[in-house]
């Protein structure tokens, strides 16, 4: 075969093992549906919205309220209350403000309140609980398929937003707001990103190879919200199935000869999937500091994304589940999993036939970017690509030594930071005079540092603590020059 | 200010049948390189000159390296246990001090001597000022240091002839008094180069002699050809970059032509970069993590600054060798050269 020729960026990036043979070739598999799902109420990139869980008539749910005062903000207004049934794709939650995302019920079922669970990322978070029973897959929606050319672009753009699409590569930025370009603004590219640089996640792999009719036509919709014509669709090399099935799609959508579509391999390198990262790889143009992909006429989606907004033009049908790889050598059978969005990670793994012996860590998400968690009764969201169970082999426990300043990190960093004296900085107490080293807008936090540590240094959480003490010194000065003007 | 950090209290964490899972900070995955993997490998890396010094210089060489790996270990782990800190002797730096003390200091010094430098280079350069990581000069060079100054005539004068009958344990216990050559550096420093040609016959067999290591010198310095190999492949896996010697290199040799012969641009480059340790200090010592800086251009910097003062020291110093003093006035510099020559931000030169 011949090679193929791979762009990618210039700048950092690490080559961490792949561990992608563990799912790649594993077709996507429907879970049956779960004894009740958890949906965090919060799901999406958005602003805090009033705080008030006002039902449609007659009184809140009780413990929402109780909720609500717990976590002021980050609350939408709830449809439903304690013992309603609710089917699948049925709108449970609205947005409050103009940024958020619409929630729906992702089972048929009852729904039983609202509860505090178990969030990866955030500790705990209320969540509305639905319970599945017996007959309630039966009662599954069945989609229509209906002409997306019939609808005008503010049309497509509101299915979108019925749909509650957020980005599905991890950031969850609400798909319909991305697309609500304001005038004035010169685009004249779609980047659609299926890099999926995280070791180990094949979600968005998968997806490729079964879906690229849909990843094709999804496009075209995106693109006439946009008004452009041109699409590239960016994909890391180690997947040539899925480039080989998007071409083969291209070629057959080829009689519309309104779009360019094409696809452009990356070479294999992590942060290939990075916004910055994959801009720069497909078009050579670096987004500056502080501003947005739109200011360099870039708009980036991920393919996932892409698909979700097809069925959601084309089929009517809204983010009510996802597929996430389920994988690691800590679990029983891996396999790239349809699941319901709120699906408990426990009943997964009793789906899968359960854990091994030698289970060492459970991470929601990438192993680069996702998080560790102590317990498995975590709910999925609609940002979740996977759940690794990692077995002591695959597991680095070894504790940290002082900086040797090899300056590996710096030859790291994507970004052109200086990690390294971040961590010395945050080590010593000095985290709050951090912020001359410039990372607060560009460091996303991608674990290249950490990562090529060889003193094994956690610089990724001294980035964090620099971030908190910042602010905090920051709001300690607001307070006392508050103080003097009072005084 | 000290840091507190809360932990979870293990019942709160259910893990799974009982088995607590192990929760860490992203990422989650790691290179497999670590700081003892790196120095175990340098370590490596500077084993064939010491083989070869046994069978030019003698069996006794073996015995000083080991008498200064061991009081370098030894001093690190003492001070660490009496300064209730952990014991790091393991991660291979204090064993790296040792081989390259030993390697600065000529073959027929007493066995005393690299114990009083270990010390030195391990206690007052390296402990004191933090640990691994927060030393300011590179710790082998200072205990060589501290050595010229309290025994400058053993440290100058104790060099033994390379032996060339397989007699290597014709020095055993000899110590100072054995004293029966001058280095190369010496000799053109103080007879010109004629005395050298006499003395360590013609150019040519000179350029082969010192490159595999038949000369006078200190232990390990001697054979440019084993060190390159080690450096060579110290850059092959990464572990250091080719700028810092390179250019210490290119400086060196390029400020000798010019500057080093009775008129200019006549001096002789090779014999500048074969001689007097300039190739281990360019590898395995200017590269010193901790001491030198972290950015390619600044290492580029540190490496001219490192050439430039070693020609200066050599052609208008008091000492005839430069390396190891131009090294140790370079190695405060690098705060600075860090601060001038930092990364370049992703968005740097972006159209605003």
């Amino acid at each position: 075969m011949m090679a193929i020729q791979a762009a990618t960026f210039p700048k950092g990036g690490v080559h961490p093992k792949e561990n992608k043979d563990l799912t790649n070739a594993l077709a996507i598999e429907p879970m049956p549906y779960p004894s009740k799902v958890s949906l965090f109420l919060k799901q999406h990139v958005g602003a805090p919205c009033e705080v008030s869980v006002t039902h449609r008539e007659g009184p809140s749910i009780d413990d929402g309220l109780l909720f609500a005062t717990e976590h002021p903000g980050a609350l939408f207004r709830l449809l439903v209350d304690k013992k309603d049934r609710v089917r699948e794709g049925d709108r449970v939650g609205e947005i409050g403000t103009n940024l958020g995302a619409v929630l729906h019920a992702s089972v048929s079922g009852t729904v039983t309140g609202v509860e505090s669970a178990l969030h990866y990322q955030v500790g705990k978070a209320p969540a509305l609980v639905i319970r599945t029973d017996p007959e309630a897959e039966a009662m599954r929606p069945v989609y229509q398929q209906t002409d997306w050319r019939d609808f005008s672009k503010e049309d497509l753009r509101k299915r979108i937003a019925a749909a509650g699409i957020v980005g599905l590569g991890g950031a969850g930025f609400p798909a319909d707001i991305k697309l609500n370009v304001k005038p004035g603004v010169k685009l004249d590219t779609l980047l659609l990103n299926g890099a999926e640089c995280e070791p180990y996640i094949t979600c968005d792999h998968r997806v490729m190879v079964e879906f690229p009719h849909e990843i094709i036509e999804g496009a075209k919709i995106l693109l006439t919200v946009l008004g452009i014509t041109y699409c590239v669709i960016g994909v890391e090399n180690n997947k040539p199935d899925a480039i080989a099935t998007l071409n083969d799609a291209i070629a057959q959508a080829k009689p519309d000869r309104v779009f360019k579509i094409e696809v452009k391999p990356l070479a294999v390198k992590y942060p290939q999937g990075s916004a910055d990262q994959i801009m720069q790889s497909v078009t050579g143009r670096v987004r500056p500091s502080g501003r947005r992909s739109s200011s360099i006429g870039i708009i980036v989606q991920n393919v996932y994304t892409t698909k979700k907004i097809y069925d959601a033009v084309v089929l009517g049908k809204p983010l009510v589940e996802r597929v996430i790889t389920i994988t690691g050598r800590g679990i029983a059978r891996p396999a790239n999993l349809l699941v319901k969005i709120g699906t408990h990670i426990s009943e997964i793994v009793d789906y899968l036939g359960g854990t091994t012996e030698d289970l060492c860590k459970v991470v929601v998400g990438g192993p680069m970017m996702g998080f560790a968690v102590s317990d498995l009764n975590v709910p999925i969201t609609k940002t979740t690509p996977g759940v690794l169970f990692l077995s002591h082999a695959e597991v680095d426990a070894q504790a940290h030594g002082p900086c040797i300043r090899c300056g590996f990190c710096l030859d790291a960093c994507p970004m052109g930071l200086e990690p390294n004296m971040i961590g010395l900085y945050v080590e010593a107490g000095k985290g709050a005079e951090t912020e001359d080293f410039g990372f607060l807008d560009d460091c996303f936090e991608c674990g290249s540092c950490a990562y090529a540590c060889p003193a094994k240094r956690p610089l990724v959480q001294f980035i964090r603590l620099a971030r908190l003490e910042i602010d905090q010194a920051r709001k300690l000065k607001e307070a006392r020059e508050q103080k003097r003007k009072t005084a | 200010m000290a840091k507190k950090i809360s932990t979870i209290p293990h019942e709160s964490c259910d893990g799974v049948d009982g088995h607590h899972l192990l929760v860490s900070v992203s990422p989650h995955l790691k290179t497999d390189i670590t700081t003892a993997r790196i120095m175990w490998t340098v370590v490596a890396c500077l084993m064939p000159p010491l083989v070869l010094s046994v069978f030019v210089f003698g069996f006794q060489t073996l015995i000083i390296t080991a008498v200064s790996v061991l009081s370098c270990v030894a001093t690190e782990a003492v001070s660490q246990k009496l300064l209730g800190r952990p014991i790091t002797v393991k991660d291979g730096s204090a064993v790296i001090t040792g081989v390259l003390l030993a390697y600065v200091i000529p073959p027929g010094v007493p066995l005393w001597m690299p114990v009083l430098g270990a010390v030195m280079a391990i206690f007052v350069t390296k402990i004191v000022m933090g640990g691994l990581g927060f030393n300011i000069f590179n710790p082998a060079l200072i205990g060589r240091a501290f050595l010229v100054a309290t025994y400058p005539v053993a440290m100058t004068t104790a060099w033994l002839e390379p032996i060339r009958d397989w007699a290597i344990f014709r020095n055993l216990g000899s110590g100072v008094d054995a004293v029966s050559a001058a280095t190369p550096l010496y000799v053109l420093k103080h007879y010109g180069m004629a005395a050298v040609l006499e003395q360590f016959g013609s150019r040519l067999s000179i350029y082969t002699d010192f490159f595999v290591g038949m000369m006078p010198g200190c232990i390990g310095e001697t054979s440019a050809l084993l060190l390159l190999l080690g450096g060579l492949y110290l850059i092959y896996k990464r572990y250091i970059n080719w700028h810092t010697p390179v250019s210490i290199l290119v400086t060196t040799g390029g400020l000798t032509w010019i500057f080093g012969g009775e008129r200019l641009f006549t001096g002789d480059p090779l014999l500048a970069v074969l001689s007097g340790g300039l190739i281990l200090g360019a590898f395995f010592m200017a590269t010193d993590y901790v001491t030198s800086p972290t950015q390619r251009s600044g290492q580029v910097v540190f490496g001219i600054g490192v050439g430039a003062l070693t020609v200066l020291i050599r052609l208008k110093g008091g000492y005839p060798e430069g390396v190891a003093y131009a090294i140790l006035l370079m190695n405060p510099l690098t705060p600075a050269i860090d601060q001038w020559f930092k990364p370049k931000k992703f968005s740097q030169g972006a159209v605003q």
